[in-house]
């Protein structure tokens, strides 16, 4: 079979050991591309392990814009000999598989339709490092070196990226460029460069997918840099993958940017709690003690903090919290994507309960939501939950810039200071609904030496926030916590919809990381001549044109990464429009982020007859993706 | 319902220095069984806060769930409280705390709440050091889910039912030295000239300060056979009077030298404590936990001030945070703007 030719487009994996210093070779790869000005997208595959264990970094190249997984794998780079069976496999018909030629490839891995890149990446190390240490760490760098002349990278932005690695550790420019270097000129020797695969710069890239261009950044540190623009002072968490580099990020800019000039003292509290509980514990205390706090966990810390946010809602107490989703529980696949924690989330804790959610599909988004959640929690003095997940967390994603406006002020909602408790002439009731949207007002611990105290529980109060057992106060303050949530669908921002280009009435819904495979996956049908209409949800409770497009659509594809169709459900659940019938759910749960092709294959088959499929039991489509 | 007091004052009533009475640091009419252990501690933190001349507002009280955990409800009623969910009240105060360093933190726990549920926070609370008085208001059971053992219940000790506890128990103040607490006292609900003292004392600390407060439960647990009713407590206490001597009062009442030993706390006041003949140093942590272990193995309490180390750190002395209350900065001081933001995109193009 004949190589594969594609310019731009195409999709390499890197197949590598755990803990050997691969990430940074990898993340330097895909951001020379970025820098070229193609379309880049970089996801990590990565066992819950430190050291030893298979790991894949996937990296996509699209000139189209398209930043989801597109399935399939074109160029197979195999550093580890460990997952090489796998791995041979999983190249495409007509794809690459680039491997270390110091030891002959054994003949079991040898397939007629896909074509062999061996280079000595063993001996040129052995040769050229002394080190053990050495050895291994370069070998990562020379394999980049070798790509640079196979696929037509700038080798100058190679160099550039090189020096922005090392700045300040300027001894190791040197021997970087020179591993480099071994790997371009061997490439270049060897084989006829570049090969059928290959970059250009200065092509005409697409952007018409997503606003795409300019940063590349993962959705944790956007998240975290959003906290700080937030002006969180009070940070409290529990180490957890993915959300660990949320509260890290969040702790990186607090040194730079809030330690006060004059004293050298912080202006911000982070604090490593002994457990979830603890962590939301202390971000409820500090919220109503007037600071914006925040924590950020994962599916399991959700389930610990359920008490707590419980409390939180009926103690109408602001907290925000970060959960950067991930597969199941205890260890192993927790280090694989998903977003499954959309039903525990949106009704977490006992009794009568329900959160705020947002659904970030950008890094973008992550700073701008978690700034915006600060707002909604203190307007709606009530839990916000920011719902991300370890592909948007951790990957790094093409994004637009962030952007602050500086014009904006916070809202911190409505609470009444000791001027406004002067001017108060009747008497303060903490859980009064004065406006009439749900929302009472509120007072900070010491605002005011007679007036504003107040007794903060759970239930069993009345307007005033006395203590009563009365049933019908009950019910009161019930009701008006529901009237604050109808209050909260006007605040939180709308979902995103795009009309395709002809009438139709088939719908896709969908959210967070599965948006962009979404939108590539509507385009593929595009093609084939199936419109489809598109809504991006971006919060719960679900603003009116969510309820719309139900009721103006036949059938609606809700596209989600989990088994039980959450967000399918929670759209039942709560929207007044009947659509049981017409949500047709379209899942993905094997850790892995969901793929366009998947998806576009899926409402194919639905469309022109076939039965809903189960993505998992497509026993072709499985094949395809190994 | 609600209960309220009658809003009536004495003409003669005494003031403070502030010019308020000590009924202005009352609360709601208590709801406890009467002679409940944990309403005599409620009058003792009235009294305290209205000798030591502490503004009302300036308090926030906390807690966790339990009858003892009700208690907030009835004194202060002029300052802002969280009662907040079991065992859990630690972290609510860790996080109030941060967020304004300058109000007076007082929690309320019960033994089920802290020894229990709650002894994960209890055990990271007193590490960290946080600034605060914290009063286990211990009764060897559980009040509030109708009289259920608890894990401070002594070994030995026989539950209102008649069964013998033969789990070894939990002495948080034990706990609480082991684990860096800086300030650990214990008494006796029904030893008010000790227990007003020891409240001021851990008021004025600064840091951790747990005081572990024998506190009968008449309900469930002030029978024969019991190690915490009031009969077994006033027999056994082997208490230490203490003193509080606020910052700005004169010494006047001199003791004998061999028998007091004064310690000087953060703020300049001065706790005084009447030694008995086999006292030891109470700020050397081995030898407190010594003597604790002693007294406790032939069957008695020791109470008093037990340990205190007065030179601590406290959390925000550890965190390095500002000087200024985090929750009074504003926007201006702690948004960076789009210009750095500017710069953050640059950096990732
Ligand atoms: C998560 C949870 N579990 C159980 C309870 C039920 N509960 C309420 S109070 C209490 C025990 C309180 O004992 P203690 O802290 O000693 O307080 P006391 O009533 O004795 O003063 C329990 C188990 C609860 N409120 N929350
Ligand atoms: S049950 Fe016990 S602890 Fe609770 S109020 Fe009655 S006496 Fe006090
Ligand atoms: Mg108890």
């Amino acid at each position: 079979m004949q190589p594969r030719q594609a310019i731009n487009d195409f999709v390499i994996k890197f197949a590598n050991v755990n803990g050997t210093g691969s990430a940074s070779a990898n993340g330097m790869f895909a951001k020379a591309i970025f820098r070229m000005g193609i379309p880049v997208s970089p996801r990590n595959i990565f066992p819950s392990n430190i050291q030893g264990m298979p790991t894949w970094y996937e990296v996509r190249v699209s000139e189209d814009g398209y930043l989801g997984r597109r399935g399939g794998t074109d160029i197979m780079v195999c550093v580890n000999p460990q997952s090489m069976d796998k791995d041979v496999k999983s190249v495409d018909p007509g794809g690459y598989f680039i491997y270390d030629s110091t030891k002959p490839l054994d003949l079991r891995y040898v397939r007629r339709d896909i074509h062999y890149i061996g280079i000595p990446f063993t001996e040129i190390c052995l040769r050229e490092y002394q080190d053990a240490r050495q050895r291994l760490l370069f070998k990562n760098v020379i394999y980049v070196g070798a790509l640079a002349a196979l696929l037509n990278i700038d080798f100058g932005i190679l160099k550039d990226l090189v020096a922005d690695q090392f700045k300040g550790k300027e001894k190791l420019i040197t021997p970087n460029v020179h591993a480099l270097d071994l790997g371009y000129k061997y490439a270049m020797e060897h084989f006829d460069c570049p090969m059928g695969m290959h970059l250009e710069s200065g092509r005409a890239v697409a952007k018409h997918i997503s606003d795409f261009d300019q940063i590349l950044m993962d959705g944790n540190t956007a998240a975290g840099l959003g906290a700080v623009y937030a002006g969180a002072t009070v940070a409290a968490w529990y180490p957890i993958t993915p959300s660990t580099s949320v509260v890290e990020a969040f702790d990186k800019y607090c040194r730079r940017l809030r330690i006060d000039p004059g004293t050298g003292k912080k202006n911000y509290a982070i604090v490593q709690a002994e457990d979830e509980l603890s962590a939301m514990g202390m971000v409820i205390g500090a919220a109503w003690n007037g600071a914006r706090s925040f924590t950020a966990t994962s599916g399991p810390g959700v389930s610990l903090m359920s008490e707590f946010l419980g409390l939180a809602y009926f103690a109408e107490v602001p907290a925000v919290l970060i959960d950067v989703q991930r597969a199941g529980p205890s260890t192993g696949m927790p280090t694989r994507t998903q977003q499954s924690d959309i039903l525990a989330a949106a009704y977490a804790s006992h009794g009568d309960t329900k959160h705020v959610l947002l659904f970030p599909a950008t890094p973008a988004e992550c700073f701008e939501l978690t700034v915006k959640s600060f707002d909604l929690a203190e307007r709606l003095q009530t839990p916000v939950i920011l719902l991300s997940d370890l592909d948007l967390g951790m990957n790094e994603w093409m994004s637009p810039p962030l952007e602050f406006d500086d014009e904006y002020r916070y809202d911190r909602g409505k609470v009444l200071d000791a001027e406004a408790l002067d001017a108060l002439d009747e008497r303060f009731g903490r859980y009064l609904d004065v406006d009439g949207d749900g929302i009472p007002y509120r007072t900070y611990p010491g605002a005011h030496a007679e007036k504003g105290a107040y007794f903060t529980r759970g239930s069993s109060k009345d307007e005033y926030a006395a203590y009563t057992e009365d049933g019908d106060a009950y019910v009161r303050n019930m009701d008006r916590l529901l009237k604050k949530f109808e209050t909260a669908k006007t605040l939180v921002p709308e979902a995103k919809i795009k009309s395709a280009n002809t009438r139709t009435d088939y719908g896709v819904m969908f959210f967070g990381t599965t948006a962009s495979p979404s939108y590539e996956a509507v385009e593929i049908l595009e093609k084939e001549g199936i419109a489809l209409d598109t809504c991006r949800i971006r919060a719960f409770p679900f603003t009116e044109n969510i309820e719309d497009f139900i009721r103006d659509h036949e059938r609606i594809f809700v596209i989600e990464q989990n088994r039980d169709g959450q967000m399918r459900r929670l759209l039942l659940n709560e929207t007044a429009v009947d659509a049981r019938s017409k949500l047709v759910p379209v899942l993905e749960y094997d850790g892995l982020p969901v793929t366009a092709r998947k998806i576009a294959r899926v409402m194919r088959d639905y469309i022109k007859g076939a039965d809903v499929v189960n993505l998992m039991d497509d026993p072709a489509l499985k094949e395809l993706q190994s | 319902m609600t209960y309220l007091r009658p809003n009536f004052r004495h003409p003669d009533s005494p003031t403070n220095e502030l010019g308020y009475t000590r009924q202005y640091y009352e609360g709601g009419l208590s709801t406890l069984c009467a002679g409940c252990g944990h309403d005599s501690i409620s009058a003792a933190i009235i009294d305290a806060c209205f000798q030591m001349n502490i503004e009302p507002h300036r308090v926030a009280k906390l807690s966790g769930i339990g009858c003892s955990s009700k208690t907030p409800a009835y004194f202060l009623s002029g300052s802002h409280s969280f009662n907040s969910v079991h065992g859990r009240m630690p972290s609510v105060a860790t996080g109030a705390n941060m967020a304004n360093r300058d109000l007076i933190y007082i929690g309320v726990s019960g033994d089920g709440d802290s020894a229990s549920i709650g002894m994960g926070q209890f055990a990271h609370v007193t590490r960290r050091n946080l600034n605060m008085a914290y009063i286990c208001e211990n009764n060897g059971c559980y009040g509030l889910t109708k009289g259920q053992d608890s894990a401070t219940m002594d070994r030995d000790s026989v539950s209102k039912k008649g069964d013998v506890n033969m789990y070894s128990p939990i002495d948080l103040v034990r706990v609480a030295i082991e684990v860096g607490a800086t300030f650990v006292g214990r008494s006796f609900s029904g030893d008010k000239a000790q227990l007003v003292p020891l409240i001021k004392a851990a008021i004025s600390h600064r840091g951790f300060a747990l005081l572990d407060v024998v506190s009968p439960c008449v309900t469930f647990n002030n029978h024969q056979g019991s190690t915490k009713s009031y009969a077994h407590v006033r027999e056994a206490n082997d208490a230490t009077p203490v003193d509080f001597v606020p910052t700005r009062q004169e010494i006047t009442t001199s003791y004998d030298a061999g028998t007091t030993q004064e310690v000087c706390l953060h703020d300049g006041s001065l706790v005084r404590l009447h030694k008995a003949a086999d006292d030891y140093n109470i700020e050397d942590r081995q030898e407190a936990l010594q003597a604790i272990a002693h007294h406790s193995g032939e069957g008695r309490i020791l109470t008093g001030l037990l340990y205190v180390d007065r030179d601590s750190e406290d959390l925000h002395d550890v965190l390095g945070t500002t000087r200024q209350p985090l929750n009074t900065l504003t926007q201006n001081e702690l948004c960076p703007g789009s210009r750095f933001l500017d710069s953050i995109n640059a950096g990732l193009r």
